[in-house]
């Protein structure tokens, strides 16, 4: 372990050493942006921006706050909805955008070697002329880079099928808070020892920074079926996903949207939703085009059989494309609907997702708040949408104590506090709530094994008590972030 | 070596506490992997009693088990309700457990399809070196809180901690399956055809290369809606362009079943040495190469990814060969490793990592085995 002070303004002189003047941001306008991520209820002013274009400076970088005992954040494009790219007050900010070289693609080995600055929706551009694509699609993958995905272990719609990031990287070459560089796992789909990607994967930045991501392609499905279906209530709907979950079909994406989600989405794109349903359920099954044509009949006999008011099928791509667009849009439309919202991402055993949405309703009803449901039925990973005003006082807590309400239920309908959003900062005061004392302790032993100054990524995950010197982010504003606003991004 | 039994959490614990260099044992079936090297002090700790199915819940897609519990057990199970772990665990037959599939981070040829241990592990509970019960992961099919404990034991071999008991992910089972074996004169054009198929949309259960005297066998597994497979199995023959008329071709029923029964529990492996290989389909002919020169027999799986090799020299020698062509390797059947002191061969990355995680959970070494060389 470094003895060395806390030197800040040391850090600060040996960058300007190793990056150009111009690429260490310092003044409080170029800063600005940089103090809130997807969570903007979370703010802090780092005392410097880096803007890392190779991973020789990366390194350098790390290696120099581990010199001066200064925390670091690693940061893409900031669209973390658990505040994982919050800055940290004393610490700098090493922005990875521009490290977004494409290292290698192989279409014959099916692989991608990629710096984490490179977008997720381009790795799967890229790969297309190949018929291939990269299977993570969180809602944001138009602008969130991978290195994020892979610290925070992305999910989206298609995860009971294919994983989540961290079944879609074979080999990660990072550099640990003290600067030294590791191989973890490699091109293939198979290891020996340790799994050490995967558990790289998801640590929310805590053991350091990806510098190169490999990652699987997978050939893209020659065809999709799409069915929407109108049901008069919302456990009719999720009773239909048991059916179908029961037939021994195995869809791509199951999704629902309730009665407040389905207007909004059809106020925002014009989707075309049937306006009366009390909810809606899209099931999509993609593979192999006779294999799925096949499937797609009996899915068809299952919808039709539970109770479906409407049943439309896609008949073809553009039909497929708009019920997306609606479900896809679906969290910006409801931001329509009030000035400020509070996204949850709790999973709860998918036999269960009736009791959880009822007591969800009973909740809102019970605070006053409204809550719009659009969720990954097949994984019962919910996505509570909590209304709120935050210019009313009092506002933002009234919907936080609701939102950890809603955590709690999921605890103890044997679920989990995030699916694919991550801890964070946001719900790290819930991890003791899921885990016991003694495993809290453990991933603590590990975290200081691997960081014993706590320089990386500070303050994220682990409950406060966790973090030897640091300080607790404060709460400092509401809104939607700016791309938010613009529906370049969605929080789901 | 010292022998003890250990039957519940308790005792794995009380065993942690009063014994160092533990080594983990319950089915056996990868007998290196429970055997200390010449020279060194090890206790093996026998774990076959902690075996019983805690709960599965089918409309979930999830299990929880412990540890021991055999894979055949688990199997028959889950095939009650047409389900079944789509990655395979080698060695199934023989006796093989969850937890040694899992310490082991073994797959069989039907990983191809979905995905391997590493991507069916949901949660797990293990015993570190303090001798305390630590819970990883969660038991539902989504979750992303915490430190990923799931994969780190995945490959751990009992280095980090001694598995109690796992949560897995399971998918509903196809309803029938057929094979294509398909002859080729080349090595060369067995990787080719392999190639073709791994970046074409089809949706193979396996997809196997074995290499023959006289050329290759492309072996390929199809699993799905009866009525269908024939136009798919067809599809594929039209893609390759091979004639689908061809007599042998395909396997049905019990035969296809015995086949990849026969695979998987490594029936064609006869010599001493059993290891696993991971590869990629690039480096295939090379290997193969040094393989034979040394009378090595391999057989290429999941797209070229997984190789085993059946090997009746020292395994010195493979782990030499191993680490000049920069791969590494497993060994996982053999009697006696000779002058090699592990059973992880070949080139190791990550140690640097993997021994801050050791620090934490095993500051004592509990454990038999080292993390670095």
């Amino acid at each position: 372990m470094s003895n060395q002070k806390n030197d800040p303004d040391g850090l600060l002189s040996a960058l300007a050493q190793v990056v150009p003047a111009s690429r260490i941001l310092q003044k409080s306008v170029q800063l600005a942006p940089y103090e809130s991520d997807a969570l903007t209820a979370f703010r802090a002013r780092p005392i410097g921006v880096v803007l890392a274009e190779t991973q020789e400076e990366v390194i350098e970088i790390v290696r120099l706050c581990h010199q001066y005992n200064v925390p670091f954040v690693a940061r893409g494009s900031g669209t973390s909805l658990s505040g994982g790219s919050l800055p940290i007050a004393e610490g700098i900010v090493i922005a990875l955008n521009r490290l977004n070289r494409v290292i290698r693609l192989d279409p014959d080995e099916r692989i991608a070697v990629v710096e984490p600055g490179v977008v997720n929706l381009d790795v799967s551009k890229m790969a297309t002329p190949h018929n291939l694509y990269y299977a993570p699609d969180p809602s944001s993958q138009l602008i969130c880079t991978i290195g994020g995905n892979v610290a925070f272990n992305s999910g989206g719609a298609h995860c009971l099928k294919y994983g989540m990031t961290a079944n879609h990287v074979l080999g990660i070459k990072a550099v640990l808070p003290d600067g030294e560089v590791v191989q973890l796992g490699g091109d293939s789909l198979e290891g020996v020892g340790p799994d050490l990607s995967g558990f790289f994967v998801g640590s929310e930045g805590l053991f350091g920074i990806a510098l190169e991501v490999t990652l699987r392609l997978l050939p893209k499905p020659e065809r999709y079926c799409t069915v929407l279906a109108a049901y008069d209530s919302l456990k009719a709907a999720g009773d239909a996903v048991a059916q179908v979950v029961a037939s021994s079909l195995l869809p791509g994406a199951m999704e629902i949207m309730d009665a407040l989600a389905i207007k909004a989405a059809e106020a925002s794109v014009d989707a075309g939703y049937p306006q009366d349903a009390a909810a809606l359920l899209i099931v999509e099954l993609e593979g192999e085009r006779v294999q799925v044509e096949a499937e797609f009949d009996h899915l068809l006999k299952v919808i039709h059989a539970s109770g479906a008011t409407e049943v439309r099928e896609a008949a073809d791509d553009e039909e497929r494309a708009r019920i997306w667009k609606g479900r896809k849009g679906a969290f910006s439309a409801v931001g329509r609907l009030s000035p400020d919202y509070i996204v949850q991402d709790g999973v709860v055993p998918r036999g269960r997702l009736g009791e959880a949405l009822e007591t969800i309703e009973r909740l809102s009803k019970n605070y006053g708040l409204r809550v719009a449901n659009v969720f990954h039925a097949g994984d019962g990973n919910l996505h509570p949408l909590i209304l709120y005003d935050g210019r009313e006082a009092g506002a933002l807590h009234k919907a936080e104590e609701l939102a950890g309400e809603i955590l709690q239920l999921c605890i103890e309908l044997g679920g989990s506090i995030t699916g694919e959003h991550g801890v964070g900062v946001e719900k790290r005061a819930y991890m003791p709530d899921m885990f016991e004392q003694i495993d809290l302790d453990v991933m603590g032993k590990i975290q200081r094994s691997i960081d014993p100054l706590s320089l990386a990524n500070r303050g994220k995950m682990l409950p406060p008590e966790y973090i030897p010197e640091g300080e607790a982010p404060a709460l400092m504003m509401h809104g939607a972030h700016p791309l938010e606003k613009a529906g370049i991004i969605s929080r789901e | 070596m010292e022998q003890i039994t250990a039957a519940t959490v308790r005792e794995i614990q009380e065993a942690v506490r009063t014994h160092s260099g533990l080594l983990p044992k319950a089915g056996g079936t990868k007998n290196t992997l429970s055997t200390s090297a010449n020279g060194t002090q090890s206790t093996l700790l026998n774990l076959s009693e902690l075996s019983s199915i805690i709960d599965y819940q089918p409309d979930e897609y999830t299990f929880t088990a412990l540890a021991a519990t055999k894979v055949i057990e688990v199997e028959a199970a889950l095939a009650k309700n047409e389900q079944y772990l789509p990655f395979e665990p080698p060695l199934a037959q023989r006796g093989a457990t969850l937890g040694g599939t899992v310490a082991a981070g073994l797959s069989g040829s039907a990983r191809y399809r979905y995905g391997g241990v590493r991507d069916f592990l949901l949660g797990l509970r293990f015993v570190d070196g303090n001798g305390e019960l630590i819970t990883g992961g969660g038991k539902v099919v989504k979750n992303a809180a915490g430190f990923d404990l799931p994969k780190l034991m995945v490959g751990s071999l009992g280095r980090f901690g001694i598995l109690t008991e796992v949560t897995f992910k399971v998918f509903p089972a196809p309803r029938t399956f057929i094979t294509l074996l398909l002859r080729y004169d080349s090595l060369a054009a067995g990787v080719d055809a392999v190639r073709k198929l791994t970046v074409a949309p089809y949706d193979i259960e396996a997809l196997d290369l074995l290499p023959l005297d006289d050329g290759a066998q492309v072996e390929i597994r199809l699993g799905g809606i009866d009525k269908v497979l024939p136009e798919r199995a067809d599809r594929i023959l039209q893609h390759l362009a091979v004639d689908p008329a061809q007599v042998g071709l395909r396997l049905h029923g019990n035969n296809d079943a015995n086949h990849w029964q026969s695979v998987r529990n490594f029936e064609w492996a006869r010599d001493e040495y059993l290891v696993k290989v991971p590869t990629t389909p690039a480096k295939i002919a090379a290997l193969n190469e040094k393989l034979v020169a040394y009378s090595g027999t391999p057989r290429y799986c999941v797209g070229g990814n997984l190789t085993w090799v059946a090997w009746p020299n020292e395994i010195a020698i493979l782990h030499q060969l191993l680490s000049d062509a920069g791969l590494p390797g497993l060994v996982i059947i053999g009697d006696n490793l000779g002058t090699v002191t592990d059973p992880m061969i070949g080139v190791r990355t990550g140690q640097y990592f993997a021994q801050r995680i050791k620090a934490a959970l095993d500051p004592n070494e509990r454990f038999y085995g080292k993390v670095v060389d």
